[in-house]
């Protein structure tokens, strides 16, 4: 952790955003006009429930008795052997009802906008985890989805469109810009610009306008609180570091935000760098990005000497997004998280050690955060103890693995 | 000639002659920087009054497919914020009457630099600017240093603005009021008549400055009954239209730039108001 500028070093590394949504710079509402009484609405909607206690205890019970939360923190023995150092727990997201992290955020915003009376439910997805998991909540709640996705990804991840389809969700495929998830955020922030009335956007990732990387955030949250209480009734102590993969940002702020003011937790955010970062063919936005404007907020994007936004490149389709999410733009402006990456070879090689040594078939996101405790883990002492976010299920990934392994299935 | 000056000028003359202002949106490099140029030169000769440039950007959020598909080929023939900021400069040498408004998105200002933006689009003879993704909320960003340089800050106000948000819209706003009269999309759907007179009249109350309509104005029609209620109508996605159907006809580029120019000439016809 890289604290020594303590002159711009907050209080608390977990007040932000400030009344306009900003972290330090970062974030804010970069919407057009027509949109801002609807984000505004967002933004009350969420501040008068937030804390309501019939809000918990519905989040709550749709939690535990419908996702399964909590979620274990397994020790992952086999794998802390075969690496020879830290202690490696998993916190196992991936055990969630629809396989990922996901389902947190889109069931805390599709009780939201139950409450604010919305009769349809928009969403953008790239790899189709954050569009099951908001067709599921639909489904649950019989409100009518529409699912904004790239036409190059309906092509890439067909299992997952077949399922949004059997929950009822009707997919758009998106043809506009070059047809990936940037593209697919571009077209469902045009519906909601068109439909104002009765529609809610549940965006996917801890990014956009204010309050949605706040929301976002905090609906993802429950999974650091969770670990954070698991590990200190299990090892009675905290963790030396945490680890989680970045494509919005999402699941790794869930992780983070509950242990940024402890000053003795390592917190590593790992980016997909793609064909590697030099390539110019990644997913690394604070490594490879500047900072810009893009769906909503200021953060860290990939771009050209124009200021045209580039397309962005991982072997994994969650992490596949040009942007990140404005807090983590901050935190590593700041210094409090340190950000590395990690190539489509190596997140390869991650997923096929989970699946070898600990009999879980990771999705390939969190197969990068693993393949980044392969690099630290030999050089930590035993009694020191890592915190991965193993934040999805591979099941979705296995034809693309089994391509980039050269085996036909 | 300062940039107030241009637009307030514009107005008054338009004024004087009893007819509404015509508004002609135009991606800066579409479909080519030479014919763009070309088309952008002609325009008040073919009857603009009041030209917006859109600066080229690769993610356009709130238009419909067919400045979407401008902007792109716009792109892809190379064109810049820079180039954009260049066929201004080439325009005021052969006009320094007809106002010049930049339409687009911030991110490409905000790579430029926004003060060094301000500057070169000051030295290049801009009058004002639209920017679609910021609101009243981010003003310090680039609204507050535009206005203090001279540049008009025009904004957009909507349906979706109540009389309190109207007045946010109208606080920090010099040169005319954009009124975008559907809740959506460029080049969509048009707005019922009923609907703009009235927001038009809601608007007024509130502000002296001129009132521009536009999202779906397509026709000579629309700009006549737009030109009855308000000071201007704004034509955009009907015009790149006409450029898209000519690269599709494979039409010789001066064809496609004498098709336009004719089509803004038979729109210009709807802004007399004693007609």
């Amino acid at each position: 952790m890289n604290t020594s500028d303590q002159s711009s070093a907050p209080e608390s590394y977990r007040s932000g955003p400030d009344e306009g949504g900003h972290f330090g710079i970062f974030g804010g509402r970069f919407v057009a006009e027509t949109l801002m009484p609807l984000i505004l609405e967002v933004e009350e909607a969420y501040n008068r429930y937030k804390d309501d206690p019939e809000f918990r205890s519905e989040l709550n019970y749709f939690s535990n008795d419908y996702v399964g939360r909590p979620s274990p923190l397994y020790l992952a023995q086999r794998l802390t052997d075969e690496l020879g150092g830290a202690k490696i727990y998993f916190k196992r997201d991936e055990l969630n009802h629809t396989g990922a992290h996901k389902i947190n955020n889109t069931l805390g915003q599709i009780l939201l906008a139950r409450r604010m009376g919305k009769k349809r439910i928009i969403a953008e997805t790239g790899a189709g985890q954050h569009g099951v998991a908001t067709a599921t909540v639909c489904a649950l709640f019989n409100l009518p989805c529409v699912v904004y996705m790239g036409a190059k990804d309906i092509e890439r991840q067909a299992p997952n469109v077949f399922r949004m389809k059997l929950l009822g969700a009707e997919i758009v495929p998106v043809t506009s810009g070059t047809a990936t998830l940037k593209d697919a955020m571009n077209d469902a922030l045009r519906d909601w610009v068109t439909n104002v009335d009765d529609t809610f956007y549940i965006i996917g990732t801890a990014a956009g306008p204010h309050p949605y990387p706040k929301m976002v955030r905090d609906f993802q949250s429950i999974i650091g609180i969770e670990a954070r209480a698991q590990l200190l009734e299990k090892e009675n102590r905290l963790p030396d570091t945490i680890v989680a993969c970045i494509g919005g940002g999402s699941n790794a702020i869930g992780l983070f935000h509950p242990f940024l003011d402890d000053p003795g937790v390592n917190i590593i955010g790992v980016e997909a760098a793609g064909h590697g970062v030099e390539s110019g063919q990644h997913a690394a936005s604070l490594n490879g990005g500047k900072p810009g404007v893009l769906h909503g907020n200021r953060t860290f994007l990939l771009q050209d000497g124009d200021g045209q936004i580039i397309d962005a490149h991982s072997i994994s389709a969650g992490l596949d997004y040009p942007g990140i999410g404005p807090e983590h733009s901050w935190l590593h402006d700041i210094g409090r998280v340190e950000y590395v990456s990690v190539t489509d070879d190596e997140a390869l090689e991650g997923f096929q050690l989970c699946c070898r040594t600990e009999g879980i078939i990771p999705a390939l996101e969190p197969a990068h955060a693993l393949a980044h405790v392969t690099k630290i883990a030999p050089g930590m002492h035993k009694e020191q103890i890592i915190i991965m976010n193993l934040c999805g299920r591979g099941d979705k990934d296995v034809f693309t693995v089994a391509k980039a392994l050269g085996v036909e299935i | 000639m300062i940039g107030e000056n241009r637009i307030e000028k514009k107005f008054e003359q338009l004024e004087e002659r009893n007819k509404a202002g015509l508004v002609t949106f135009l991606t800066a490099g579409d479909p080519d920087p030479n014919t763009a140029q070309e088309i952008l030169n002609g325009l008040p000769a073919a009857g603009a009054d009041i030209i917006e440039l859109g600066m080229p950007f690769s993610d356009p959020m709130a238009d419909g497919p067919a400045i979407q598909l401008a902007n792109l080929r716009s792109l892809a023939n190379g064109m810049t914020l820079q180039k954009t900021l260049d066929q201004v400069a080439t325009f005021r040498t052969l006009d320094n009457e007809t106002p010049i408004v930049l339409m687009g998105y911030y991110n490409p200002i905000h790579y430029y630099g926004t003060q060094r933006f301000i500057d070169a689009a000051i030295e290049a003879g801009v009058d004002g600017l639209i920017i679609v993704d910021l609101p009243p909320e981010e003003d310090e960003e680039l609204c507050h240093p535009s206005m203090t340089a001279g540049l008009n800050w025009i904004r957009l106000a909507t349906p979706t603005a109540n009389d309190e948000r109207l007045a946010k819209i109208l606080k920090n706003s010099s040169g005319f009021v954009y009124y975008v009269s559907i809740t959506g999309i460029t080049g969509t759907h048009s707005a019922q008549h009923s609907d703009t007179n009235e927001a038009v009249a809601r608007i007024r109350k509130q502000t002296d400055l001129p009132i521009a309509v536009g999202f779906g104005i397509k026709t000579v029609d629309h700009v006549a009954s737009t030109a009855a209620v308000a000071d201007a109508a704004v034509v955009g996605s009907a015009l790149i239209n006409t450029i898209e159907e000519g690269l599709t006809a494979q039409l010789p580029k001066s064809e496609i730039v004498k098709n336009l120019h004719t089509f803004v000439a038979e729109l210009a016809k709807g802004t007399a108001r004693d007609r």
